[in-house]
């Protein structure tokens, strides 16, 4: 189901030697796979582009690769301090759906989800797209009316949406406890079935290689050190490999934005709060959906590779560390054994996390600033992930006209100003 | 996991607070007369250091009382505990109350306690 009215971009991959295919993995297995073409350059950074995104992650990317497809900016870079896809774009638990109240927030993830569907197939990587379907549990009769008036709101906004019973729940996911008698019980839920996972690292990869392939550079371990302007105009960027000449800049820099900001001297209604997740020892699969509960607040789905995956809430307190505090995962630990006993034999894996920034509305900000040339795409809190093609699509759009499209415009910074917030505390599944 | 030094009660666990965000943020009491952007600015821009942040804590499973941290947020240490309505005395939590952006805005212009 391919939306044909968004403009997907074309001109990557053209090469038929360079796509991936049964044929090129044929071809490599002869000459004993040591031939394989690098999927990037190591690009170093030239003097001068006509846009620069600061931000290595999916949304960095996904806006270079939609610049470079859909607005044909090819002479284009993407900055990143560290190495691609490794911070929040491969630290969160890779949920992807859009049922979401406002119809404006429906837009753009919707947005989104359209470009899911079919994004393998536009990057020539397998993406590991897996629509399992989302499904968001009621413990109380109060959150199942809610839920059922949600259900309502985004089916009108043509996304599909379905309330389940206790015993259709127990049909779906046979692992789950529907017990009356916990503290918590199941009493009924929502579901979107379009609704799935994606491999984080992948999403990454992909648009890397896709947007390289067009020409524009990724330029990994380049540290951006300053923002530089004359009057109320972008010149450039001072880097830890120096000056580079640019017009436009868009930053996408999720858990770092207030510090961007900062130099560059505006302020954002940002706080940077660790997301946790942590993965249990990898079993034979039991879950082949996503499961998400706002009440005993965490939400979880079984990875490819047999890991348990879960997650929470932010902690309390603002943080740039990637680390967070015990009682997150204890708690989320608590809440995924009481709907699944089962999960009390297994033990922990790998537990981590990653600097997030959330906005007093839960809604992202995609927005020009006061000083020309600058954009920001940021305020995805706790998540981004879901969003990753259609923010992109969207700021690419922005930065190439130097005007919101009619998804980005809600998104725009006077919200704050004017308090056309757009109130999505309740739409995350669970809590911020 | 952080312990926190209550002023009342001794250091203490994390899951005996509430974080309420960042100090120092005073109410414009003439909001009729600032502009929107102003009063936007106090109801929603927020400082977001990395590094010394001034913040608000609340005993809030002990003795129930605020007091004021200035907290690394990098590192996480704790740099000094004030009281509510003091300002921070030590040199890293006075050089991050004066440098912060919120000193110079209408908003604090137009707060009554200033």
């Amino acid at each position: 189901m391919v939306a044909s009215d968004i403009d997907r971009g074309h001109g990557a991959l053209n090469d038929k030697k360079k796509r991936y295919s049964a044929f090129a993995l044929a071809r490599n297995a002869a000459s004993y796979h040591q031939d394989w073409q690098r999927a990037w350059r190591k690009a170093s950074p030239k003097a001068s582009y006509d846009a620069v995104i600061i931000g290595g992650g999916g949304h960095g990317l996904a806006t270079a690769y939609y610049l470079a497809s859909v607005h044909g900016m090819k002479n284009i870079a993407v900055i990143e301090k560290g190495w691609i896809g490794g911070g929040n774009t491969g630290r969160n638990t890779t949920i992807i759906r859009s049922n979401y109240l406002w119809d404006e927030s429906a837009s753009i993830y919707e947005h989104a989800l359209k470009l899911w569907e079919g994004l393998a197939q536009d990057l020539n990587f397998n993406i590991m797209f897996s629509q399992r379907g989302v499904l968001t549990i009621a413990h109380s009769d109060h959150e199942l009316k809610e839920m059922s008036r949600r259900v309502h709101a985004i089916r009108l906004n043509g996304i599909d949406s379905d309330v389940m019973s206790p015993a259709e729940i127990k049909k779906f996911v046979p692992c789950i406890n529907i017990d009356q008698s916990i503290r918590y019980p199941v009493m009924g839920g929502f579901v979107q079935q379009r609704g799935g996972t994606a491999r984080h690292d992948a999403v990454a990869w992909g648009y890397a290689r896709a947007a390289d392939d067009m020409g524009v550079d990724i330029i990994q371990n380049c540290e951006v050190t300053g923002l530089r302007r004359k009057g109320r105009k972008i010149i450039g960027i001072d880097t830890n490999m120096g000056f580079i000449k640019t017009n436009k800049v868009g930053c996408v820099v999720a858990g770092h934005s207030s510090v961007m900001a900062d130099m560059a001297g505006i302020h954002l209604p940002l706080a940077s709060r660790p997301l946790q997740a942590l993965v249990s020892e990898p079993i034979k699969p039991i879950l082949d959906t996503v499961i998400m509960s706002n009440a005993v607040h965490m939400y979880i789905s079984q990875s490819d590779k047999g890991e348990m995956v879960l997650g929470a809430g932010v902690d309390k307190y603002n943080s740039y560390a990637q680390r967070g505090s015990f009682p997150v995962p204890e708690h989320m630990i608590a809440a995924a054994v009481e709907l699944f006993p089962f999960m009390s034999r297994l033990r922990m894996l790998r537990h981590w996390g990653g600097i997030v920034d959330t906005c007093p509305d839960a809604s992202p900000i995609l927005s020009k600033t006061d000083i020309d040339g600058l954009y920001f795409n940021c305020g995805w809190g706790t998540g981004g992930f879901k969003a990753t093609p259609g923010s992109g699509h969207v700021f690419a759009d922005l930065i190439a006209n130097d005007r919101p499209n009619k998804i980005a415009a809600p998104y725009a910074l006077s919200r704050f100003e004017t308090g056309f917030l757009i109130d999505e505390h309740g739409a995350a599944g669970v809590a911020h | 996991m952080l312990q926190l030094p209550c002023p009342y009660c001794g250091p203490r666990d994390e899951l005996e607070f509430s974080c309420g965000g960042e100090a120092h943020i005073s109410r414009p009491l003439a909001n009729n007369k600032i502009s929107d952007a102003a009063f936007g600015e106090y109801l929603f821009l927020r400082d977001n250091p990395k590094g010394v942040f001034l913040e608000r804590w609340r005993h809030a499973s002990g003795c129930r009382r605020w007091f004021n941290v200035a907290r690394d947020t990098v590192s996480h240490d704790i740099l000094e505990v004030y009281a509510m309505g003091s300002k921070p005395r030590r040199t890293a939590g006075k050089k991050a109350y004066n440098n912060s952006w919120r000193r110079t805005t209408a908003a604090e212009a137009a707060a009554v306690n200033k």
